[in-house]
């Protein structure tokens, strides 16, 4: 592994940042909401379309059996990116929120009771909030929701307390997408594990800018989508423990995730399969696949410590700046900065920053409660990713620097 | 694009000082817009002397472009009737969305032509417009209501 960070080299890599926007050198922060392709996931994803693909587990023509081994050869790569037990832990589907949506229409339905509970966090985006709505909705459980602290971190007394003999299920995010607060996923799982409840980690902001590993986490299911991890959109992966998985029934019907179908009834196939309903995201997968071959000859740890420096500058430089708020100072924080600047509504300095070429989130992030606790209506949000500079950052600093001269 | 097109000093003046801004307490009709994509929130109320508005204010929070909109807004329509205001609307509408739309008899709203080279925030613009709407269909409902009670 390379010793040394280089990130001109990895911008050299991404096409896409080779731009300018409005006359200025494109400074991509919006890593949050979506991550940019290394042309290696561009060329594997051209590659299996040129010469690879056709449908998978179907037929018995050679592209049939090239594109099955391709789609499997990606969840064999995903299964060790996160260190899950088994491929048949590694269920692909549209994105985190489908993932989630899946545990919740799946496991949710078969197994809460009115009045257990589910206990989420106050932090969490819509994603992890509106299915278990609809679960609870569906079956007469009850949502609860374990509070933070003002610099965005989790309460954890406040979230043990919460934590009873009707506790079906923890489901909180593993990086907040707003405050950036990485929370102590380890010990929330312990403290769940401890007293027999099952937990959920929406990982869609963890899982490119650090090192994931769902055994030693300790979790029953981890969320996550491919678009955040510099890979295709389209394609998310939902981690379950094999027992788990294996209980729970199928939540979509179709081809692929049955064993035996009659015109009276149907047996299901073996995991994942059995989530897996109709033709998948073949390409996609194949591309994140790529993704995470990159992430990791960069080194997660590398790519952490980089984006941690950026953060930590973006926060100083931004902090020095007259009316500017920053949303979010947990003692661990990933790459994202939400704040607000005193006179200036988030859109327009979201216009104004696109403007001089800096591209970032304004707006509710789709986490509306969150933002209720907030008293905001809106934030803007710079998030980094391996390939963000410090001169990106100070591009940022200077455009917020403008925009309150336009209004103030 | 210039951000000066867009932020013009009209649309800056009125942001920071919104004209008609609060609620009237009583108005005939209230209505709620909403912009879920950005969050913007904003309450029009207004009081009607037959088919005249003649009175109106608005409050809320949301982007510079949707609050100087709006402010922008009550005080082009202030004193005139229905027909005339749906014309406006028009009008605005389409200065809003067409390159080549006429801004005569615009006035002041004439200041928003600028957002037109800025899509993503036509929404911001016209959602007081969605709003007075929203206010005058309440005071018909209102006023079917009250018809029909009696």
């Amino acid at each position: 592994m390379n010793p040394v960070y280089d990130v001109q080299r990895i911008r050299a890599d991404f096409p896409i940042l080779q731009q300018q926007i409005n006359g200025r050198p494109l400074a991509y922060l919006d890593n949050g909401a979506s991550t940019q392709r290394p042309q290696a996931v561009l060329d594997a994803v051209n590659y299996y379309e040129t010469h690879l693909h056709s449908n998978v587990h179907r037929g018995v023509h050679t592209l049939s059996q090239l594109a099955t081994d391709a789609f499997e050869a990606a969840r064999e790569r995903v299964r060790r990116y996160i260190n899950a037990a088994s491929t048949h832990e590694i269920v692909f589907v549209r994105g985190t929120t489908e993932a989630i949506n899946l545990v919740a229409q799946s496991w949710g339905r078969s197994t809460l009771q009115p009045g257990d509970e589910i206990v989420i966090s106050a932090l969490e985006h819509h994603a992890n909030i509106v299915p278990w709505q609809m679960a609870c909705a569906a079956t007469g459980a009850q949502l609860r929701v374990a509070p933070i602290d003002d610099d965005g971190s989790l309460n954890f007394e406040q979230y043990l307390a919460l934590l009873g003999p009707r506790t079906k299920l923890v489901a909180m995010t593993h990086v907040s997408n707003v405050m950036g607060t990485v929370l102590p996923v380890q010990q929330i799982v312990a403290a769940a594990r401890e007293r027999g409840i099952l937990t959920l980690l929406d990982g869609a902001q963890a899982v490119a800018h650090e090192p994931v590993d769902v055994r030693a986490i300790d979790c029953d299911f981890y969320a996550f989508s491919s678009h955040k991890l510099y890979g295709p959109t389209g394609l998310g992966v939902l981690y379950g423990r094999e027992a788990l998985l294996q209980a729970m029934p199928p939540w979509q019907g179709g081809g692929d995730m049955i064993r035996t179908v009659s015109y009276q009834s149907s047996t299901w196939n073996d995991l994942p399969y059995k989530f897996e309903a109709g033709t998948p995201h073949i390409s996609g997968a194949v591309g994140l696949a790529a993704a995470m071959d990159y992430l990791e000859a960069l080194g997660l740890p590398q790519v952490a410590a980089h984006e941690a420096a950026l953060l930590a500058q973006a926060t100083a430089a931004l902090s020095d700046i007259d009316g500017i708020q920053i949303q979010g100072s947990a003692a661990h924080k990933g790459g994202i900065v939400s704040f607000t600047l005193a006179g200036v509504h988030p859109h327009d300095l979201g216009t104004i920053l696109d403007h001089e070429g800096v591209a970032i989130r304004a707006g509710h992030h789709c986490a509306m409660p969150l933002m209720d606790l907030l008293g905001l209506p809106a934030t803007a949000r710079a998030s980094f990713g391996c390939y963000n500079t410090a001169a990106e950052v100070d591009q940022l600093v200077r455009a917020v620097v403008r925009a309150r001269e336009v209004f103030c | 694009m210039e951000l000066n097109e867009l932020y013009r000093e009209v649309i800056l003046d009125h942001n920071r000082h919104p004209r008609n801004f609060g609620r009237l307490d009583p108005a005939d009709a209230l209505a709620n817009g909403h912009n879920p994509l950005c969050g913007d929130k904003l309450t029009v109320t207004l009081n009607l002397q037959g088919d005249v508005i003649s009175d109106l204010k608005f409050d809320g929070n949301g982007c510079a472009i949707s609050v100087a909109s709006a402010s922008l807004m009550t005080e082009a329509v202030k004193g005139r009737d229905r027909s005339s205001v749906s014309a406006m609307f028009d009008k605005v509408h389409a200065l809003l969305t067409q390159a080549d739309a006429p801004s005569t008899d615009l006035g002041k709203l004439a200041a928003l032509s600028g957002v037109r080279e800025f899509p993503a925030r036509v929404k911001c613009a016209s959602l007081c417009w969605h709003t007075l709407n929203a206010a005058l269909a309440n005071a018909d409902a209102a006023d079917a209501a009250a018809v029909s009670t009696e």
